[in-house]
């Protein structure tokens, strides 16, 4: 059986790739099993997707142990523990990911020993209103390491996107086509792996689960403002960025934001607390002067927990 | 011809090729890929029907159940909370005999709140009168639907059906499913026919009429009974006429591998899948070990599942759900269902998993093997057990101290 997982965040198109490689398989007479996770179920949120073929019915289900691929739309999410990018992976487990590294460059800056391949996308025209088809390109990649042919994945592409504009689908076929093509060298690099282990294998350490009464074992949260801990703002991909110069201190953005996250330096300013804005950019929307700009993420936010925060008296 | 649907997917076309007229719908997770489907191919004028979005799930079963008295083919859906929210209005209809099918998506419920599945939701209804088929694939899901009209529309029934399929592990995952021609279906399920039984505006009929002194009651809940009953029958019966059409036949029972089995895992829905690859090993180590799943639970066959248990030792019930105070509620069914007879299984072992979704490894699966084994050799059967790791109490526990952290520093 062949196991895959995409990861993504919401909106990066990794469900979509799931269900592209899945039509591929299914077209050369696999067996296929594909499914999304939604995690937050949010735009910009940590999500993956799993791929199951066989030649045999397949009787596994829920969530992949020891993928054979991972292929990553995001290198930031490397970073997120929460991703679970490098859960449960096997040895043998290959890692693709979308980004303008070289293996070794991105093995460097990760720190990791593992082998990994690297997918290079083009560049978006416009970061606002262009996304490369990074679904049709994951998918390509991964059906080239898979050793599947190119017609299969570009009758999955037709399949899987019909609904796009003529101009939208000559686009994924050309990406899927230059992704397929990336990948020649590694192709089939990918083999299938036996049933899961055997009998044999190591007893799970169930416990007895003690009794703990009400105070403890009910689902309340008692300690204030815990959300604070969730780093919401690592789902970002576009971050506004307040340019003070042509600000009015109007109070617009601050009272438009959904999350709380704008608040006020000593001068009267906004700023943004990086940790938690997640990027939905209603503030810009919102700003009159247009004092606010998005800027695209470059993942420099995992580096700095706090991000380039702009409020200096915090 | 084959393609890939999801669970969703698959009701929604079981709906469509059993050509339901009506469909008053709420959405709910995981369930709203359903409704979502469905309203599409009515405005892209693929399929003629009339969708009604109504502004709760009571009232959506109360509009299921009249349009269904009027003699109309009715499908809706829900999930979880959905379903308790209804759940006045499918004791309700169900007495009222109109047959319709309710989908249900199961979807563990609060408190604490999930998205994931279990069955406690569509448990909560098992003693509704709706007759319950529970499905493991996407093809079931397709399959059982055009059962599920069949079955309830049969004079002989009269009841509307549930049908269930797993959230996320079926809702959601796409697998190769082949749609029932429209040859098939119009020789399976014909139009239906609600005879006298049809209620109209020139032919005016109360009902659920007011009973009052318990005898009378007495006389209608129980005729109820038989129907579901009969619902035994009548399911073998079609179940054979859709596999001579199909060459997909639905038993009562789907028993993998159990025809010498000594240890044999029992349980519904979606998990039962990874039953049967844990079976596969096992099998292969030389163990003799089988999977019972029952496809309906209501009517409960207690006679064909004690005789598939002829002959094997122990048998570990795996309960996706919990009745607080009792446990798992297949284990309650089960034995109950054997408890006369004499050549029963030596060892019934209670195993609780898969709630809220968490998953069931292989290794786990091996081990209630084993247990089960050990239990019927010994004679001393273990208590119920919770599936559950230290590693997962460790991870609980971490939470925890970071939800209670406001608790102590106040006290």
């Amino acid at each position: 059986m062949f196991r895959i997982r995409f990861h993504g965040r919401g909106g990066q198109g990794m469900k979509t790739a799931s269900r592209i490689l899945g039509s591929a398989f299914f077209l050369e007479g696999y067996e296929t099993q594909d499914a999304p996770r939604y995690g937050a179920e949010r735009r910009g949120a940590p999500m993956f997707a799993y791929v199951r073929a066989a030649k045999t019915t397949i009787f596994e289900r829920g969530i992949i142990l020891r993928p054979d691929l991972v292929v990553v739309a995001d290198e930031s999410l490397l970073l997120l523990q929460s991703a679970g990018v490098l859960a449960d992976l096997a040895e043998h487990s290959l890692l693709l990911i979308s980004s303008s590294h070289s293996p070794e460059e991105l093995q460097k800056k990760l720190g990791m020993v593992r082998p990994l391949l690297t997918l290079s996308m083009p560049v978006p025209k416009d970061i606002f209103t262009s996304h490369p088809p990074q679904s049709s390109a994951c998918a390509a990649a991964a059906a080239q390491l898979l050793g599947l042919s190119l017609q299969s994945v570009r009758q999955a592409l037709h399949m899987e996107l019909s609904g796009l504009s003529d101009e939208k689908m000559a686009e994924n076929e050309e990406t899927a086509n230059s992704a397929f093509l990336q990948m020649e060298p590694h192709r089939g690099r990918v083999g299938e792996q036996p049933e899961t282990g055997s009998v044999s294998e190591d007893r799970p350490s169930w416990i007895i689960l003690p009794f703990e009464d009400a105070r403890i074992s009910s689902p309340a949260i008692h300690g204030e403002a815990t959300s604070l801990l969730m780093d919401t703002g690592s789902w970002r991909s576009l971050k506004p960025f307040i340019h003070k110069e042509q600000c009015s201190r109007c109070d617009l953005c601050h009272t438009y934001c959904p999350e709380g996250a704008i608040s006020f330096d000593n001068d009267g300013y906004p700023c943004i607390d990086y940790k938690h804005c997640k990027g939905c950019l209603i503030c810009l929307v919102q700003c009159p002067l247009h004092a606010i700009e998005a800027v695209q993420e470059d993942g420099s936010f995992h580096n700095n927990k706090q991000g380039d925060d702009q409020c200096d008296n915090s | 011809m084959r393609q890939l649907l999801t669970g969703n997917g698959a009701a929604a076309w079981g709906m469509r090729l059993a050509g339901a007229e009506y469909v008053p719908a709420f959405p709910i997770t995981p369930q709203t890929e359903i409704i979502e489907t469905i309203s599409g191919w009515i405005s892209s004028g693929e399929l003629d029907a009339r969708m009604v979005t109504m502004d709760s799930e009571h009232s959506m079963l109360t509009a299921a159940g009249t349009a269904a008295a009027t003699g109309v083919r009715v499908f809706t859906a829900t999930s979880s909370q959905g379903l308790l929210y209804a759940m006045e209005m499918l004791y309700t209809v169900a007495g009222w005999r109109a047959p319709f099918v309710l989908v249900n998506v199961s979807r563990a419920l609060s408190s604490p709140i999930t998205l994931e599945p279990d069955h406690n939701d569509v448990l909560a209804a098992r003693d509704s009168g709706f007759l319950q088929i529970h499905c493991s694939t996407c093809q079931e899901v397709v399959d059982s639907l055009l059962l599920a009209y069949r079955l309830g529309e049969d004079e002989r029934v009269r009841l509307p059906v549930i049908v269930n399929l797993d959230g996320y592990y079926l809702s959601f995952t796409r697998e190769p499913v082949i749609l029932p021609g429209e040859d098939v279906v119009s020789r399976f399920l014909p139009p239906y026919d609600p005879e006298e039984t049809q209620f109209r505006a020139k032919d005016p009929l109360s009902q659920g009429v007011a009973v009052l002194g318990g005898s009378h009651y007495s006389y209608f809940r129980y005729e109820t009974h038989y129907a579901s009953q009969n619902g035994l029958s009548v399911f073998a019966e079609i179940g054979r006429e859709f596999g001579d059409l199909t060459g997909r036949f639905y038993s009562l029972l789907e028993e993998y591998r159990t025809d010498d089995a000594e240890i044999v895992f029992f349980m519904i829905g979606s998990f039962a899948t990874k039953a049967k690859e844990a079976v596969n090993r096992l099998r292969d180590a030389g163990q003799k070990v089988g999977l019972l799943r029952p496809r309906l639970l209501r009517p409960f066959p207690e006679h064909a599942i004690a005789a598939a248990l002829r002959g094997v030792k122990g048998v570990a019930v795996v309960d996706q759900n919990i009745s607080f105070g009792k446990g798992g509620i297949l284990f309650a069914e089960l034995a109950s269902a054997l408890y006369h007879i004499k050549e029963r299984p030596l060892a019934l072992v209670s195993f609780i998993g898969g709630l809220g979704g968490r998953d069931i490894s292989n290794a786990e699966f091996y081990e209630m093997a084993r247990v089960t084994a050990e239990a019927a050799q010994s004679g001393k059967i273990p208590p119920p057990r919770l599936l559950y790791t230290k590693e997962e109490l460790a991870r609980i526990q971490g939470l925890k101290a970071i939800a209670s952290a406001g608790l102590h520093k106040e006290q």
